[in-house]
């Protein structure tokens, strides 16, 4: 028979295991905001020192000595082809790898040590991968200093992410539709392109993401490949000009990003400068959270269909 | 044809589709199958029953070479000898995507692919270069037919296979495994993840298939191999302890491990 002085002794066990569960949840909601916060912060400085400073001609005027005139067009557009240029190497790059490392490599020591090299690679330094690419792109192979060369240093640097993140999504297809493939005779060919690839998609695209928003706010690599910081042209478009430019020409020119433009920006002494830096990295911020918003949709359209 | 001695259970002028021969099996170290022999009867059921882990279901995907997608797992000895043209499944120079194209299987859990019913039953014909639409439509057709789905089915080929209840979603896993018209289908537990009623049409659907086909089934369940088996094979520890026909086996069992395993004594 159960005493209500048991009863009683049960309440208050339970009351003092839940006073641990409302002191950890207070903790992680103080740790949650110290980032959240610390971000809006930022990024609210940011866009009312810059806001009031966009305008269309700051998108489309080159940089200036007079902070008035100066804009972002040789900036954004640099940024947007390196980034094309990163993600045509990377993409494909980083996803066959992926494959051939869960599909087709045998299970060995030297696949071990591939494995724990690519995770490796993932924590070296950016300034480790811009020498390294000003050794073998712009030297060696005689890239020079060009979008060419800074899109495939960057590709260098978010290889890694891409692999990780294709191999852990295509882990996550249930191991019963793998052997449901196989047993319907599919070669392994057939069975990643019917069934591995479009399965993962969805989470090879959000590692794809995760690596490019990286890869457009990387300055370092990008400075020691030899970006230059005042630019006041812009890659020839293709077919362009006289004589005409070819369809790929544009991948040799000399450039610069976003990042470098801000940098160069808040090193002036005169405030207007730093107005113009601010208004930069809104911008450099929204088109990250623009590509994030837009992996955001096209991985809800993919997993849609995508049920086990 | 000649069956292996001591396993002269099978019903006098019964064709054999298949026979394993002293077969071993082995995960990494572990010897899972030991000396394995048993025949396959054309166009019937065998069940292959046992406690947990006596390697019946390591024997069944034997026999489409499932155990060739993971290293470490090792054919050691003798062979799956399918009729009438004597190939051993196993042998080395035997291609398993051929194996697979002639025997195909159902699994434990439905499993049907993320994509619509049409084109979860087209994909076995898919992979053997089938194209022609005309030709797929009606095999699609014939094999939802025969898996007894085709009613239900037909005016909806184009949503989600995964739309369908757990039973049906079964019953299309078996139309995909009949598309390519094998010469065996294996079956592991096909019902241990379906409720009573989805299980029953199952079973139904299996009698039926044989008139047809030849079906190995794995189950847990020996109430289901005593249903819808024509024979019956006991197996323990990696070994065939016993087989026979299907009643013979369950009314009077010649070796006493098999009689414990089935009146529940033990496993």
């Amino acid at each position: 028979m159960l005493q209500s002085a048991d009863l009683d002794a049960i309440r208050a066990i339970i009351a003092r295991a839940k006073r641990w569960d409302m002191f950890f949840a207070l903790l992680g909601i103080l740790s949650l905001m110290v980032g959240v916060l610390t971000f809006t912060a930022l990024f609210v400085d940011m866009a009312i020192q810059g806001v009031p400073r966009l305008d269309f001609e700051f998108f489309t005027s080159f940089p200036s000595r007079r902070a008035a005139n100066a804009g972002i067009l040789s900036a954004w557009v640099g940024t947007v082809l390196v980034m094309l240029v990163t993600a045509l190497a990377a993409v494909p790059l980083g996803v066959a790898a992926g494959v051939y490392l869960e599909e087709y490599a045998p299970k060995n020591w030297i696949t071990d040590i591939i494995e724990i090299n690519i995770s490796n690679l993932a924590g070296i330094p950016s300034i480790v991968y811009g020498l390294l690419a000003l050794g073998l792109f712009v030297y060696y192979f005689g890239f020079g200093q060009s979008i060419l060369s800074a899109g495939l240093t960057l590709a260098l640097l978010i290889l890694p992410v891409i692999i990780v993140a294709t191999r852990e999504a295509i882990r996550a297809i249930p191991q019963s539709i793998h052997e449901g493939s196989y047993a319907c005779g599919a070669t392994t060919w057939q069975t990643v392109s019917d069934h591995i690839l479009p399965y993962s998609s969805a989470g090879i695209l959000t590692g794809v993401i995760i690596g490019m928003a990286r890869a457009i706010g990387e300055t370092a690599p990008i400075i020691t490949i030899g970006a230059l910081t005042f630019i006041a042209f812009l890659p020839p478009a293709p077919f362009a000009g006289d004589p005409p430019a070819g369809l790929f020409e544009w991948i040799f020119a000399p450039f610069t990003v976003m990042p470098i433009q801000m940098f160069n920006w808040t090193s002036r002494p005169e405030a207007a400068f730093t107005v113009n830096a601010a208004a930069a990295g809104f911008v450099l911020v929204f088109m990250t959270l623009a590509m994030n918003g837009l992996a955001i949709y096209v991985r809800y359209r993919l997993r849609k269909n995508i049920k086990w | 044809m000649q069956i292996p001695s001591g396993l002269e259970a099978g019903v006098e002028g019964d064709l054999l589709k298949a026979e394993v021969r002293d077969l071993d099996f082995y995960y990494g170290g572990f010897h899972a199958l030991k000396h394995v022999t048993m025949p396959v009867h054309d166009r019937k059921v065998t069940a292959l029953i046992g406690p947990s882990g006596c390697g019946k279901s390591t024997l069944l995907r034997c026999f489409n070479r499932m155990h060739d997608l993971y290293p470490g797992n090792r054919y050691a000895g003798g062979g799956i000898v399918l009729h009438p043209d004597n190939t051993n499944l196993l042998a080395q120079e035997v291609d398993p995507i051929e194996v697979r194209m002639r025997i195909s299987m159902v699994f434990q859990k439905p499993n049907p692919f993320p994509k619509s019913i049409y084109e979860n039953v087209a994909y076995s014909l898919r992979v053997r270069g089938m194209r022609n639409k005309n030709e797929l439509d009606d095999r699609v057709e014939a094999a939802l037919k025969g898996a007894a789905l085709w009613n239900e089915v037909s005016n909806r080929l184009n949503e989600l296979g995964a739309n369908l209840s757990g039973g049906q979603q079964q019953r299309l896993c078996i139309a995909r495994a009949l598309a390519s018209d094998p010469e065996i289908i294996l079956f592991d537990e096909p019902t241990s993840a379906l409720d009573p009623i989805a299980t029953a049409s199952i079973e139904e659907l299996v009698t039926e298939l044989k008139e047809n086909v030849t079906i190995l089934i794995v189950t847990h369940n020996m109430q289901q191999a005593a249903r819808i088996s024509d024979f019956t094979a006991y197996m323990y520890l990696g070994e065939m302890v016993e087989f026979g026909i299907t009643d013979q086996i369950f009314i009077k069992p010649t070796k006493k491990a098999t009689e414990d395993y089935i009146t529940g004594r033990f496993g």
